[in-house]
């Protein structure tokens, strides 16, 4: 019997990107030196069920990958590997590599196998360190932990690298051990520097420089790269355009292009890496000297470079691919070969104890992948199905027309006569009571954590941070602040843009923080919190603040605010927020702060929300997002004009009342007003502004709602209040399109359309009608 | 879209949903028709043509109304048991819409082939003409053929999509 597994690759993918995102999470929850031991076991989980999945499914690399990968982590697990800074990043980078593997395998395009081999190596050359270091410990009792664990600490430093170097070279090649692999290895300890040193005064330097697809998004510029690498010396340059996609697959925003680059000059390495140092962590970059001493340039690089893991091992891997002299043969058996098959000739790179650890676990895979997955997933939250949400608005929109039926069998019920009556309308009020409960639940289903959201920054603000070279401490507030799955998904990027912006422009170099009196690290918080019907969520740091006048000059410059305008600061901080702000000119004379912003003001306001600012001028920004908690669902109160029914959204409500006669006063003759409270508040006649007739034209005849929308209060004036009630939103701009002073309908009881006023679009309307007379 | 309703294959006959409209006879594709709903009571929305009459809940959907002879600029006649709603759904540059057209009575679906089909006459700048795809004779009576994607996407909708 065959089984058709591919009708289960969807559950896996989601299971596992779900899963690789709690690993993520877990990765920088954990404290290095004292990891927590539950969050170990859960980033083992998801490896270890992402690797059982794979093997099932048949998809080799990513069970190879994650085999690695589970290697190390049983290391950390049992304590006999400490949580060390690159062993976090080489985690990290891991996570990341497995997802676009796994997406990579999800859209059936190729796997880039390389990136892959160079974090394998780096697996198990973490793996080898430790394991020389633990050779070197064994005379001492008890030396397993202790030592394995400083070494590898500082493993940061050329001394316990280059130590490891022959430790590993002899373990791979081991077995064939032919003359010249075993006489590259011992080329190492000298460590002479041939390379810089004995320089020859024209290098021949083979770089391979294979971005990643978001290096723009980083600011990296390849051409300017290439210009300043052709200035060293003589450069021929080779575009592959093997991973250009088809046009219409095309995202201007991504570099798919890769170079294999040839420079020679006199130049040393470390000049050359200089050129890459913005990109890096942005792409693939190899740089290999093509000499007869070629053997002995990583053992320099080792030396030269701080990151000395992963250069090396880059090093190593380039030199052996490209190449593939076969003298250097075993050695690059060992990056390359778990790649491709787990099969016994990898084994040697690998720790035997592990390895046999392992196997078991692998064996029993198939079978126990499935409840591995879900236990990994479930982390936090017991039990859960996966739902599309096609058929939670299905569902949604079947219970908006059981309310409306129910409340039509209501009105029904009430003038029913007869024997059973009584217990008919029991019946009804019962069921009246469960459909609400029903349409309640329905809409939680919809309601998601923002911490969905928000579970990106740690990741994104250590990886920015770090390359800019700042120290930024990240707080997250209110993670467990509910909202609605749309308002969610459209709230991500404004709020990833504005992180960005207050990492980059906002927090200053740690020097500048503490000529300034500051902590040398920065503090960006993010919070989340309801307020009302609203969801707040504030974007802060304490960098340098917006510079009113700054900004202000550069607007008069580009005479986007006349000469003798006068702004107040607020007022002058909120033209970042205009479109045509965001120009290099401005970006490095105003630190940037505006790029986009107009964007994210765009976006908050298409959501129906409001973006403010809150300045101090050394002392730091901060950004406040208000929106609805819902865009599905509104507590409405029912307010009749004339013959019209309209919702007012409750929550902006403040009060209603009926005045006296005579205490309306006019402003100019035209504006009313009356006295609220000590306050005077305008009154808009609803009936006007729409252009229905009313019952009553007289104010104290009918009724005044205080309302507040865009910060203003008005009293709106109409004939009636009716009930209070939640309506369902639909959209008007479905099948029509916007209407002014409408933010949408929803449908009564029994079965006709009620308009839902848009307060701030009222009062701008009225507002503008009283300027127009 | 506006191009291939316009011009359509000459070959085959198609299929249109005939009404009634001040004594006229108008014609719409039938791919495009929902459905016929007796007239009912909508809500007004403020502060749009008069030939928006409102709207009203479609099976949840809220679902604009207008009043064809208002539209084509006809007297206004009271609305009787014969006035019915076609909901028709329309494509337009950017999405599909439902709407529904009040008109004074369907009559029938009919046979249009590509002979009995001839363009809309020039009637000179005075009359409008464009969202008339042509006329058609069907059992020696004319029938307008109506190019509803055109009358949303022209002036109907056209100015409310701006915002």
């Amino acid at each position: 019997m065959t089984l058709d597994l591919t009708q289960f690759h969807d559950a896996f993918f989601e299971e596992s990107f779900e899963a690789l995102d709690s690993m993520e999470s877990a990765l920088l929850k954990l404290d290095l030196g004292a990891p927590d031991s539950e969050l170990i076991n859960t980033i083992f989980r998801v490896a270890h069920s992402i690797k059982g999945g794979s093997a099932t499914f048949g998809f080799s690399e990513i069970a190879s990958f994650t085999h690695s990968l589970e290697t190390l982590l049983d290391e950390l697990r049992s304590n006999k590997l400490q949580v060390t800074s690159p062993t976090l990043d080489l985690l990290l980078k891991s996570v990341d590599a497995m997802r676009d593997m796994l997406r990579a395998v999800q859209t059936k395009s190729p796997i880039d196998t390389k990136r892959v081999a160079d974090l394998q190596f780096d697996a198990e050359q973490i793996l080898a360190q430790r394991n020389a270091a633990a050779a070197a410990s064994v005379a001492t009792p008890n030396g397993a932990n202790v030592p394995a664990g400083s070494e590898t600490a500082s493993s940061s430093t050329p001394a316990p690298a280059a130590a490891s170097a022959p430790a590993a070279a002899p373990a791979v090649a081991a077995p064939p051990a032919p003359t010249d692999a075993s006489s590259s290895a011992p080329a190492t300890p000298p460590l002479s520097r041939p390379a810089t040193e004995g320089s020859s005064p024209a290098r021949h330097w083979k770089i391979s420089f294979r971005p990643y697809p978001e290096l723009f998004a980083r600011g990296n510029d390849p051409l300017r790269m290439l210009r300043e690498l052709a200035e060293l010396g003589t450069l021929d340059v080779e575009t592959s355009f093997e991973s250009l996609p088809a046009f219409k697959e095309l995202d201007s925003q991504n570099c798919y292009l890769s170079w294999s680059l040839e420079l020679t000059g006199d130049v040393a390495e470390a000049a050359i890496r200089e050129v890459f140092d913005w990109a890096e962590g942005d792409c693939a970059l190899d740089v290999v000297e093509v000499t007869a001493a070629a053997a002995s340039s990583p053992a320099a690089a080792a030396v030269d470079d701080d990151i000395v893991n992963h250069d090396l091992i880059a090093e190593f891997d380039a030199m052996m691919a490209a190449d593939a002299a076969p003298k250097y043969a075993p050695v690059v058996a060992a990056p390359s070969a778990p790649a491709e098959t787990p099969s016994p000739p990898s084994a040697g790179a690998e720790p035997v104890k592990s390895r046999t650890a392992a196997e078991p676990s692998l064996a029993a895979d198939g079978k126990t992948s499935k409840s591995e997955a879900s236990a990994a997933s479930g982390i936090g939250d017991s039990g859960s199905i996966r739902v599309s949400v096609e058929k939670i608005d299905e569902l949604m929109n079947t219970v908006g027309e059981l309310v409306i039926t129910q409340s039509m069998l209501s009105q029904l019920g009430k003038n029913l006569e007869g024997p059973s009556s009584e217990q008919f309308r029991l019946g009804l009020a019962e069921l009246e009571r469960n459909m609400r409960e029903l349409q309640e639940s329905v809409m939680r289903v919809r309601m998601l954590p923002i911490s969905f959201v928000f579970s990106r920054f740690p990741r994104m603000v250590r990886d920015l941070a770090q390359r800019l070279g700042k120290e930024v401490n990240l707080v997250l507030n209110g993670e467990h602040t509910e909202l609605d799955k749309t308002v969610l998904e459209k709230i991500g990027d404004p709020l990833v843009h504005l992180v960005r912006n207050s990492v980059d422009h906002g927090i200053e170099m740690p020097d500048v923080r503490k000529a300034n009196g500051k902590p040398s690290f920065g503090t960006l918080r993010l919070d989340a919190s309801h307020r009302g019907g609203n969801i707040c969520v504030e974007v802060g740091d304490d960098g340098g603040g917006l510079n009113p006048a700054k900004i202000l000059a550069k607007a008069r410059a580009r005479g986007i605010v006349g000469p003798n305008d006068v702004l107040t600061d607020a007022q002058a901080c909120e033209l970042i927020f205009m479109p045509g702000f965001s120009t290099a000119d401005t970006t490095t004379d105003i630190s940037g702060r505006g790029v986009g912003l107009d964007v994210v003001r765009r976006n908050v306001k298409e959501l129906g929300g409001t973006i403010e600012t809150r300045n101090e001028l050394g002392k730091g920004a901060r950004f406040i997002i208000t929106l609805p908690l819902t865009l599905a669902i509104v507590d409405g109160q029912s307010i009749a004009v004339g013959k019209q029914n309209y919702i007012v959204p409750l929550i902006s409500i403040i009060e209603s009342l009926q005045i006296k006669q005579g205490a309306l006063n006019r402003v100019a003759g035209h504006g009313e007003v009356f006295s609220f409270r000590g306050d005077y508040v305008p009154v808009i006649r609803l009936h006007e502004v729409f252009g229905v007739e009313p019952r009553a034209h007289e104010l104290h005849q009918g009724l005044i709602v205080i309302v507040e929308g865009d910060g203003r209060r008005v009293g709106l004036f109409v004939d009636d209040l009716l009930g209070q009630q939640q309506v369902v939103i639909k959209s008007l701009e479905t099948n029509y399109g916007h209407i002014d002073g409408v933010s949408g309908a929803t449908i009564l009881g029994d079965g006709s359309v009620a308009l839902i006023l848009d307060l701030p679009g009222i009062i701008r309307r009225a507002g503008a009608g009283v300027r127009a007379n | 879209m506006n191009q291939v309703a316009t011009t359509e294959p000459s070959s085959g006959a198609e299929q249109f949903l005939t009404f009634v409209l001040g004594g006229e006879e108008y014609g719409v594709t039938i791919l495009q028709v929902q459905g016929i709903q007796g007239w009912d009571r909508c809500t007004p929305i403020p502060n749009t043509p008069d030939y928006i009459l409102g709207v009203i809940n479609l099976r949840g959907a809220i679902v604009p109304i207008v009043d064809l002879r208002r539209r084509f600029g006809m007297p206004a006649a009271e609305f009787g048991p014969t006035t019915v709603v076609i909901v028709v759904r329309v494509a337009t540059e950017r999405s599909e819409r439902t709407l529904g057209l009040v008109v004074d009575a369907v009559s029938e679906v009919c046979n249009v082939n590509a002979e009995e089909r001839q363009p809309a006459p020039d009637f000179g700048a005075g009359i409008k003409t464009d969202f008339v795809k042509g006329l058609a004779t069907v059992d020696k009576r004319m029938v307008i053929l109506l190019d509803i994607d055109r009358l949303v996407s022209e002036g109907l909708l056209g100015e409310l999509s701006v915002h």
